[in-house]
């Protein structure tokens, strides 16, 4: 090249200097857990069917929802939603919806006719689940979608378990339950009615079964030594409960009370007001603050006019009346009796003291063990005898559906891998997203969308359900107040805040890819990642 | 050209209108939203962003005048359909670009003086026109080469109204010679000609210019300030300036990770805390008047982000604030008053 005068040099990039070896430090893209699917039961990836939801993707959503969960539409009614107590958040306003979110796309999925797309290769082995409830049915489906073929054999007329027997109408209507499960079956589910096992070893023998996973649930209702008059009418919330599914409905009469301070309790008091009862009213032996309902269902109960007599026991109980005395706590907060006595009228007493498991079908079953109740069962969900699991509420657990529906699917794994000979080795957990990872500056303000409750006067007169679902455009806005924590969600912000333009933009679905050449380590990009999914690492020099 | 000839100006630039319908989504305010079609996406969410200053160019590390420089000047190229020339005053920005040989603009780019950038620049712009072209122009320089050097031609472009479209990156001093005071340096800071020493340590109150406000003096067509922390603003700013003819006026507050004392992965965030404590005001006039200001979104005191910079170390010595923190918070007060930073986030 012929060179000007004084000029010596051709002009060049400054992309020959590669500004890359000035870096300390190296940022890394990483992925971090959500607090949100920490702390799911049933182990749902729900920010990744968030991110679906969010871009109107609804079946895709459903999908990856229903690969950990087969039970949307139950779980967006009758779920607690720990999920929404750890999402971060409610560090900004106020938690995702995202209960509310599943619901939207379960009851999508029914009305659509969305179907579980059944596996390829069958494996011809053959497993046993002992119960129809939230655990055998998740189990079950897991169990197919491996390529298993699971037989559930169920004691009572219909599926569900408690979801039927237990749970109020007005929280989880019965076509909604049926739906869900008439899709399991589909999937090639057996499911066998009014057929209790009662020899656990004789039907996995006679049956041919590989394995065998129990989930009978707790059915039999705790009881408590209360004098009673011959003519006192005194029922249990389980019975009660289940009979609410049968022809004739319980005749509780116009004042009931119902003893006890869990949500069975509120919910029978809440069904006996639904049946016409004028008056129902918890007795309950501690305070608000220690009763184990939940809090919002104490709220919708007292919303509906049932009332609570706190520090409260039953001495006895005869036709028409009960005598309760009153308690006090002591300085470790246990209730103590203090002699002064009141009287009630009642036409009947319901007891809601909690549930014991029928354990009956395990008798002659070597290596189990039992305490407190239930049967013990190692981390991978197998008993002490070999190839029988368990889970669901006869099992050490919480006693709630979701855990029921995660034990389901974690025994599953296990099972398959006990089929295959192999031990499930669960994919090691990334470090949690904890809200000081995140750069909340980048998320707009905005409040969780309310579901909308039925008007009090039709809430509490009939069994039409209570909380009412998100439609599209609420759902979808819900979807998009979820900031990602921990994951990409492909803001852009890397690439474009790196002062070195040293980030590599890879197009839609693909992220983004450091430049090392050029980058030179300033750590803009992890500061300004709104999701906490950039580290920076030291450089080995 | 006397006549200021305005073409057509979107009411919104037309991310932000997207953004409107939904703002309380997150990727609101991140530089891209995978949940917008690309064509209302920012331009530095693009893959086809013209990188005007690539990489390989030696600005520290976490630069903000590389950043800013970068987010101007691309949405600039995009808005002029790449058919720009860059004039550039003395500076960082000029000699971490171009050591010779070697440059990292990916446009026309010229270098002539430190205190010339403007002057340049109207010529620049007259000979495209005598030549019956429609280059824009750009003049460029950081505030030493604006607020000081070069204010004498600066005030000369902005009284003739010539075609061009000056951008300073204000990084409130000399950092290139070695962090010297300019007539842009806030009070209280430490330079190394205003130093942490004697009864009332760092830049004396009462001192220096805001340039904006004499560009707005100059009854130009369009005035704006704006940040490395908020790009939409920016990006807003910079195609509407561009939509413009006549002489226009960006400063854009960049930090500067060395001068300021502050990590370099905070360089963003120290821009987001100047905007949020009211410090640097950010605003756009047209023809002499004040007609938007940027609201700030969560609002903190001032002396959060003095806190986070080692040239102000001297208001904290000992773990006691110095009385002049009060000071410059009164100083965010009244920019807060007089351009009424606080209030609906709905902007105007």
């Amino acid at each position: 090249m012929d060179h000007d005068f004084a000029v010596t040099l051709d002009v060049g990039s400054s992309l020959a200097n590669h500004t890359g070896s000035w870096r300390t430090f190296r940022p890394e893209y990483v992925h971090r857990l959500p607090p949100c699917n920490h702390a799911c039961p049933a182990g749902e990836d729900i920010q990744g069917w968030l991110s679906l939801a969010e871009a109107g993707d609804y079946e895709g959503a459903w999908r990856a929802l229903t690969r950990n969960n087969p039970l949307p539409a139950v779980m967006g009614r009758v779920c607690y939603h720990p999920c929404e107590t750890a999402c971060n958040r409610a560090g900004i306003d106020a938690s995702v919806g995202i209960n509310s979110v599943e619901r939207f796309l379960g009851d999508m999925a029914i009305a659509k006719g969305w179907a579980f797309a059944p596996p390829t290769a069958k494996s011809g082995k053959k497993v046993l689940v002992v119960g129809a409830g939230p655990a055998g049915l998740s189990a079950a489906y897991h169990l197919a979608m491996l390529g298993h073929s699971p037989t559930i054999k169920e004691a009572g007329p219909a599926p569900g378990g408690m979801m039927r027997f237990g749970i109020p109408k007005y929280r989880l209507p019965r076509e909604t339950l049926d739906a869900e499960v008439a899709r399991i079956v589909a999937l090639g589910v057996a499911i066998e009615y009014d057929c209790k096992v009662s020899d656990l070893r004789a039907t996995m023998r006679e049956g041919g079964f590989d394995a065998a996973f129990l989930a009978v649930g707790a059915h039999i209702a705790k009881r408590a030594y209360i004098p009673a008059g011959e003519a006192a009418k005194v029922l249990d919330a389980v019975q009660v409960l289940a009979s609410m599914e049968g022809e004739d409905r319980p005749l509780l009469g116009r004042r009931v009370v119902v003893y006890g301070g869990g949500n069975t309790a509120l919910d029978v008091a809440r069904t006996a007001k639904r049946l016409g009862a004028e008056e129902a009213i918890i007795v309950y032996r501690r305070t608000r603050e220690k009763m184990p309902a939940h809090d919002f269902e104490l709220e919708e109960a007292l919303e509906e006019g049932v009332m609570m007599k706190w520090l409260s026991t039953i001495k006895n109980v005869e036709a028409g009346s009960l005598t309760v005395e009153k308690m006090v706590l002591d300085e470790k907060g246990f209730p103590q009796p203090t002699g002064e006595l009141e009287t009630l009228e009642a036409d009947s007493v319901v007891l809601a003291l909690g549930q014991d498991v029928d354990l009956s079908l395990l008798n002659g079953v070597e290596g189990l063990k039992i305490e407190k109740g239930v049967v013990q069962v190692g981390a991978n969900m197998m008993t002490g005898a070999a190839g029988v699991f368990a889970g669901g509420d006869m099992a050490p657990s919480e006693r709630t559906v979701t855990v029921a529906v995660g034990h389901g699917k974690k025994a599953a794994r296990n099972i398959d891998a006990f089929l295959r000979g192999e031990v499930y080795a669960p994919a090691p957990k990334h470090e949690l997203a904890s809200f000081e990872k995140l750069n909340a500056w980048y998320y707009g303000e905005a409040p969780k969308t309310v579901r909308p409750t039925l008007e009090l006067a039709r809430r509490s007169s009939t069994f039409e359900e209570v909380v009412a679902g998100l439609d599209e455009s609420n759902a979808l806005y819900e979807a998009r107040r979820c900031l990602s924590c921990g994951n990409c969600f492909e803001c852009d912000n890397c690439y474009g805040v790196c002062p070195d333009n040293a980030v590599i933009k890879l197009g839609p679905g693909n992220g983004f890819k450091f430049n090392y050449d050029f980058c030179k380590g300033c750590g803009v990009c992890a500061s300004e990642c709104p999701c906490g999914a950039i580290r920076m690492e030291p450089e080995e020099i | 050209m006397t006549d200021v000839q305005m073409t057509d100006v979107p009411a919104l630039a037309p991310d932000e209108a997207q953004q409107k319908l939904k703002f309380y989504q997150k990727g609101t305010f991140t530089v891209g939203n995978r949940l917008i079609s690309e064509g209302e996406r920012s331009v530095q969410a693009s893959q086809a962003r013209s990188n005007a200053l690539t990489s390989g160019h030696r600005a520290c590390q976490g630069c903000g005048e590389a950043l800013g420089a970068r987010y101007a000047i691309d949405a600039a190229m995009r808005a002029s359909g790449n058919d720009l020339i860059a004039v550039n005053a003395t500076g960082c920005l000029e000699v971490f670009t171009t050591p010779y040989p070697e440059t990292s603009w990916q446009l026309p780019w010229l270098h002539s003086l430190f205190g010339n950038a403007a002057a340049v620049a109207t010529g620049v712009a007259a000979a495209m026109r005598v030549k019956g072209k429609k280059t824009r122009v750009i003049a460029q320089g950081g505030d030493g080469g604006t607020t000081d050097i070069g204010f004498q031609c600066l005030s000369g472009m902005f009284e003739r109204n010539d075609d061009v479209l000056y951008i300073c990156y204000d990084n409130e001093g000399y950092m290139n010679t070695g962090v010297q005071r300019s007539s842009a340096t806030p009070p209280a800071a430490r330079t190394a000609t205003t130093p942490a020493l004697g009864p009332e340590p760092g830049n004396v109150f009462g001192t220096g210019k805001f340039v904006p406000k004499i560009a707005v003096a100059h009854n130009i067509p369009y005035v704006a300030t704006a940040t490395v922390a908020d790009l939409h603003d920016l990006e807003r700013k910079v195609v509407k300036a561009m939509a413009i003819h006549g002489a226009r006026y960006i400063q854009i507050n960049v930090p500067c990770p060395l001068g300021w004392g502050a990590p370099s992965c905070d360089t963003i965030k120290l821009a987001r805390f100047a905007v949020e404590c009211g410090l640097y005001p950010i605003f756009e006039a047209e023809h002499g008047r004040v007609t938007h200001a940027r609201k700030i979104r969560k609002q903190i005191p001032v002396r959060e982000y003095l806190k986070l910079q080692k040239r102000y170390a001297h208001l904290f010595r000992g773990g006691v604030d110095d009385p002049r923190v009060a000071r410059i918070q009164a100083i965010c007060d009244a920019h807060i008053a007089e351009y009424g930073l606080l209030g609906d986030d709905e902007e105007v």
